[in-house]
């Protein structure tokens, strides 16, 4: 049902005025490529009609879009992995202190390693194209995500969690009850952030050592000087993660439901 | 005073918390209680005289230092999933878990008893009704007001119909008038449905509000005064027995 309110110019102009501030920083990128690309040759500012026809191509075309898909599969399969290995240790931290004392440091140096070193370390280390990737997207994403799991855990309430044992659970039950809902929106959180991170981990990987995926079709454009391609094939990404942010924000909206809403936010 | 049917006993019991650098801090001090079925005690102290540990200790949620806490004849602490659905506990806050609504909470005691899912949620509304919420059923918490959401935590001890009770000053937080309708629900309940409870409490007129025992602590926890509040018991010896409290907690 419209509201009066929703229905009046006033409302309707103010939709507007937000939907034209948060497009302005893009139209204005878009407008200085475009002017570039009148002034400088295709393959340092090509036009941007072109860049899409390029990105229109890719979605339509099979061979390029399955390069898409392995990617996109590459990192769900490494956050997955990442995600599964990180609250396991994060949950052995939390219930052993000399277990977290020992982890603690190991992560943080791992925290400390480039992205490119793992790269080198996997193509060392690895044989086949797909084990060296989910290799260094674990790796990448792995203390993050054990440290967000285990911080979670450890901002429980104690009330609440002092509540629910009055009852008597089993651990499985507690789990279920306590334990999963209260670090769920810490979880999407380390999600969110991580996905980011291994949107570019993954790019660097399949540059350096795979023979597919966005990656690798990246240098392709980069031997030929196509920077339309590249910027195409940069663009099919930045399509997966805004995307995956928008699934996991509406995850949110509907599973966070209970949160109480400030009329005056932050 | 000693009961007829002991269901809850603390023989000799102490509770030494440790201090890293510091003396250690004696909560309990040889402690000796008898709580008889069906009784309403009334445990009355001033803030810090160790209340609180005393119910952890009939809750399982601590172990005494030294001497003997049984509730129906085991030990709460060490055959903790024993009492799944014998025993219910009402806290001080409300204690709901925010992502639920408020029949979802009520129901959260029997899940941890295995009831199927259409009578958990039958039980739970039919409680939630009792205390006044209809309506409020599909409520989150932070849509309900503090003595709202405290009538949840009562409908969501009593949901399991554990025998036993033990109540954190539940009714401190509440405004005054909310505190005392709120006070009288949860009376009746109890009596009406032959629960045996311990009451914790700071508030002298509370304790003679509810309990049919009131045992008044020292600091650390012992008993400094232990009456029983009968029914034929007059105004006039309520009122001696309040000053008789007053000057124990003076003192």
């Amino acid at each position: 049902m419209t509201t009066l309110q929703e229905s009046s110019p006033s409302w309707s102009m103010a939709v507007s005025r937000r939907a034209l501030t948060r497009l302005l920083p893009f139209l204005v990128i878009a407008a200085l490529w475009q002017l570039a690309s009148l002034f400088f040759p295709p393959f340092l500012f090509p036009s941007l009609v072109d860049v899409f026809k390029r990105c229109f191509e890719i979605l339509i075309t099979w061979s390029e879009f399955s390069d898409v898909l392995a990617t996109v599969g590459r990192i769900l399969a490494g956050l997955a992995g990442a995600f599964t290995i990180g609250a396991a240790l994060a949950v052995v931290m939390v219930r052993s202190r000399s277990v977290n004392e020992f982890l603690s440091p190991i992560l943080t140096l791992f925290q400390g390693i480039p992205a490119l070193s793992w790269v080198v370390f996997a193509i060392i280390w690895f044989h086949g194209i797909e084990p060296r990737i989910f290799f260094i997207m674990v790796m990448t994403t792995l203390p993050a995500f054990t440290f967000q799991v285990q911080g979670a855990l450890q901002a429980m309430s104690r009330d609440l969690v002092e509540m629910v044992m009055s009852f008597r659970p089993t651990r499985a039950r507690l789990f279920r009850v306590m334990i999963i809902p209260a670090i769920m929106p810490d979880i999407l959180t380390a999600w969110k952030v991580n996905l980011g991170n291994a949107s570019r981990v993954v790019v660097v990987a399949e540059l350096v050592g795979a023979t597919g995926g966005v990656g690798y079709e990246l240098l392709q454009q980069q031997q030929v000087f196509d920077m339309a391609g590249a910027l195409a094939w940069t663009l099919q990404l930045v399509f997966f993660v805004l995307i995956a942010q928008r699934v996991l924000t509406l995850i949110e909206n509907v599973a966070f439901r209970y949160r109480a809403v400030s009329e005056r936010t932050l | 005073m000693t009961a007829a049917v002991p269901v809850i006993r603390l023989q000799d019991v102490s509770k030494t918390f440790a201090k890293v650098g510091v003396a250690s801090y004696v909560a309990v001090d040889r402690l000796d209680l008898q709580v008889a079925e069906g009784q309403m005690l009334a445990l009355l102290g001033k803030t810090g005289c160790g209340k609180s540990t005393i119910f952890n200790m009939i809750a399982g949620l601590t172990e005494p230092t030294s001497g003997v806490v049984t509730v129906n004849g085991r030990n709460p602490f060490r055959e903790f999933d024993w009492f799944r659905g014998h025993m219910a506990i009402v806290f001080q806050s409300d204690r709901l878990l925010p992502w639920r609504t408020a029949v979802q909470n009520v129901e959260l005691g029997l899940e941890m008893l295995d009831v199927a899912a259409e009578k958990r949620k039958a039980t739970a509304m039919a409680w939630l009704d009792k205390l006044g919420l209809r309506g409020h059923e599909h409520d989150y918490p932070h849509a309900l007001s503090g003595g709202m959401r405290q009538r949840v935590s009562i409908a969501r001890a009593f949901a399991t119909d554990a025998k036993i009770l033990l109540c954190d000053e539940p009714f401190s937080a509440l405004d005054e008038m909310t505190g005392r309708t709120l006070r009288a629900e949860f009376v009746r309940l109890v009596k009406e449905n032959g629960k045996t409870a311990v009451f914790i409490t700071h508030s002298i007129n509370e304790a003679l509000e509810i309990g049919d025992r009131v045992v008044v602590l020292r600091r650390p926890a012992n008993i400094a005064l232990d009456v029983a509040l009968l029914p034929e018991t007059t105004p006039e010896e309520k009122e001696s027995i309040r000053h008789r409290i007053q000057g124990v907690l003076a003192a």
